[in-house]
């Protein structure tokens, strides 16, 4: 029962990005990872690469509405991380038949088709805004994602008033909806 | 009103900065022009997407800080070419109580380890099964080449017919029942082609001008019927801004051309409750291409597209074709039969691309003449 109590509030310390909950995570799960990775043709990198996208699917799982775990936090995470591996070896073409685990897992296909899904938007998404150039990318940045206010961006850019930086933000986020929409539409 | 201004309004809109009383006026403006309701769905699409966007972005540099900083601490060893000798130790003195426990019950361990093999295995399966069928679609697309061949000598249109029109439809009954659009089968006869580019007699069951649906039934000793239709058509409303996608035939050389979107209105044009707005930039596809959820079930069928407005179309909702089966279901049709739908939806357990070449022989071109 206390188990249980510590994963729920571990969980949530994750959903609102609590670095202590981050923290626990890595110390209590990172190793049987890597030792798995490392058992199985990868190495300490692999591992850290493979624990990270297992970390990233588990917050915008616990992100969501819908969300329920019903396994520990060790079991999810290492089945993501092995059907995760797998991909990579295959890709690789170094698969050579079943890896050698012991771990418990759960089927985790429908999550990590969620993932991918979400990975190719962040990728359009991150191609996009890189193809932008500056300052238009800082601008819609520190708008969007930073949440900076408009009379603060113009103090920043160098605007000689927050209407100038209206104007400027509105062409930038044209030619950025314009952008990702062009790869967003093409489909898979 | 300038788009500058109208797209604060919209992000105003979406970030609840408004006044309820602009809030209102406003959802009236949207209600009454598809234009600013379509740049609203569009809208927030976007903004969702940038917000996931900085979501992750934020929560990998939190794992990367949290990483080093424990990686600086010595928590981890970061060697990964252990040899052979020193990761036998390290798991030796890390699995050195188990260890003397598992030895002391050795059939044990060689039960876990049949049970691990025959756990293991599926996945494996799973695998290459995917790539066994990618390779089977290879050799189909062979054939489908042959088969083009073939049908060219021997077309089913009768000699001197003329064609008058073209579109594309899809079964929705093993038996042969084709659903389309009425303004699609201009003249009295049809025939179909199917993805693979075979031609087949169809026979106009039922055509309704009102709701621009109608149902043709493969009349032809070459049809092969399928087993079972793998979606089922929803009855439910679909949602605002969820995706959605076609498959249909608009080009010449009858190719089977795949689009991409999102729901962008439930109402369609000038409000018609009968119909969705749909955001289709790839390729709209023709009339009666169906309309898939992510799940795979049909949602509608694309009927019209809007000229001044470009990616802007529109599409039947789904619930109109249990509106027109119980009508043809109640005139008793003795001759073509009583239709039945699919009751599963087994598009739905595969990703887009296998869903697609699943999905793609349920579909078919459809030409009338007169």
């Amino acid at each position: 029962m206390k188990a249980e109590l510590n994963e729920q509030a571990l969980l949530k310390g994750l959903a609102g990005n609590d670095s202590k909950a981050v923290e626990t995570l890595y110390k209590s799960h990172f190793n049987s990872i890597q030792h798995f990775v490392l058992n199985n043709n990868g190495s300490f990198d692999d591992a850290r690469d493979v624990f990270q996208e297992a970390m990233i699917t588990l917050y915008e799982k616990v992100q969501s509405n819908s969300f329920v775990l019903s396994c520990k936090i060790k079991t999810y995470l290492f089945s993501i991380c092995k059907h995760l591996w797998l991909k990579r070896l295959h890709q690789l073409g170094k698969y050579s038949g079943p890896l050698s685990s012991q771990e418990e897992t759960i089927s985790v296909e429908q999550d990590m088709r969620e993932f991918d899904k979400k990975e190719a938007s962040f990728e359009i998404m991150h191609r996009a805004l890189n193809s932008l150039g500056e300052p238009c990318k800082s601008l819609l940045e520190g708008y969007y994602l930073n949440k900076k206010g408009m009379q603060e961006l113009a103090a920043d850019f160098g605007y000689t008033n927050a209407d100038n930086a209206k104007n400027q933000k509105y062409k930038c986020l044209i030619r950025l909806k314009k952008l990702f929409f062009a790869q967003y539409n093409i489909g898979e | 009103m300038e788009d500058k201004e109208l797209i604060e309004i919209i992000e105003r809109y979406l970030t609840d900065d408004m006044s309820s009383q602009e809030r209102t006026q406003f959802e009236t403006l949207r209600k009454n022009t598809p234009e600013i309701d379509q740049m609203v769905v569009e809208h927030k699409l976007f903004l969702d997407h940038m917000q996931s966007y900085a979501h992750r972005r934020s929560f990998a540099k939190l794992t990367n800080q949290t990483f080093n900083k424990l990686l600086a601490a010595g928590e981890w060893m970061t060697n990964d070419t252990i040899s052979t000798k020193t990761k036998v130790i390290q798991l030796w003195n890390k699995y050195k109580r188990v260890t003397a426990i598992a030895a002391s019950v050795g059939g044990f361990i060689a039960l876990t380890t049949t049970v691990l093999v025959m756990s293991l295995s599926p996945s494996l399966n799973g695998n290459q099964l995917l790539q066994l069928s990618n390779d089977i679609e290879v050799i189909k697309k062979k054939q489908q080449v042959q088969g083009h061949l073939i049908n060219e000598v021997k077309s089913k249109v009768p000699e001197n017919a003329k064609m008058l029109s073209g579109g594309s439809g899809f079964l929705i009954d093993t038996k042969g029942f084709i659903v389309t659009n009425t303004h699609v089968l201009k003249g009295n006869g049809a025939i179909v082609i199917n993805s693979e580019g075979q031609e087949l007699h169809a026979n106009i069951i039922y055509s309704d001008y009102s709701s621009d649906l109608a149902l043709l039934k493969i009349d032809d000793e070459d049809f092969k019927a399928p087993k079972n239709i793998p979606f089922i058509i929803r009855k439910k409303m679909t949602d605002l801004g969820e995706e959605i996608f076609t498959l249909g035939y608009p080009r010449k050389d009858n190719d089977i051309v795949y689009g991409k979107g999102y729901l962008s209105a439930q109402t369609g044009y000038n409000g018609d409750s009968n119909s969705y707005q749909i955001q289709i930039s790839a390729n709209p596809g023709s009339s009666g291409a169906p309309l898939f959820n992510d799940k795979g079930e049909i949602i509608g069928i694309i009927n019209t597209r809007q000229k001044q407005a470009e990616g802007v179309a529109f599409a039947i909702k789904s619930t109109k074709i249990f509106d027109l089966i119980e009508m043809v279901n109640e005139k008793e049709n003795k001759k073509a039969g009583k239709i039945k739908l699919s009751k599963n939806n087994i598009a739905n357990l595969s990703n887009r691309k296998s869903q697609v070449s699943n999905l793609k022989s349920y579909i078919y071109s459809i030409r009338s003449y007169n």
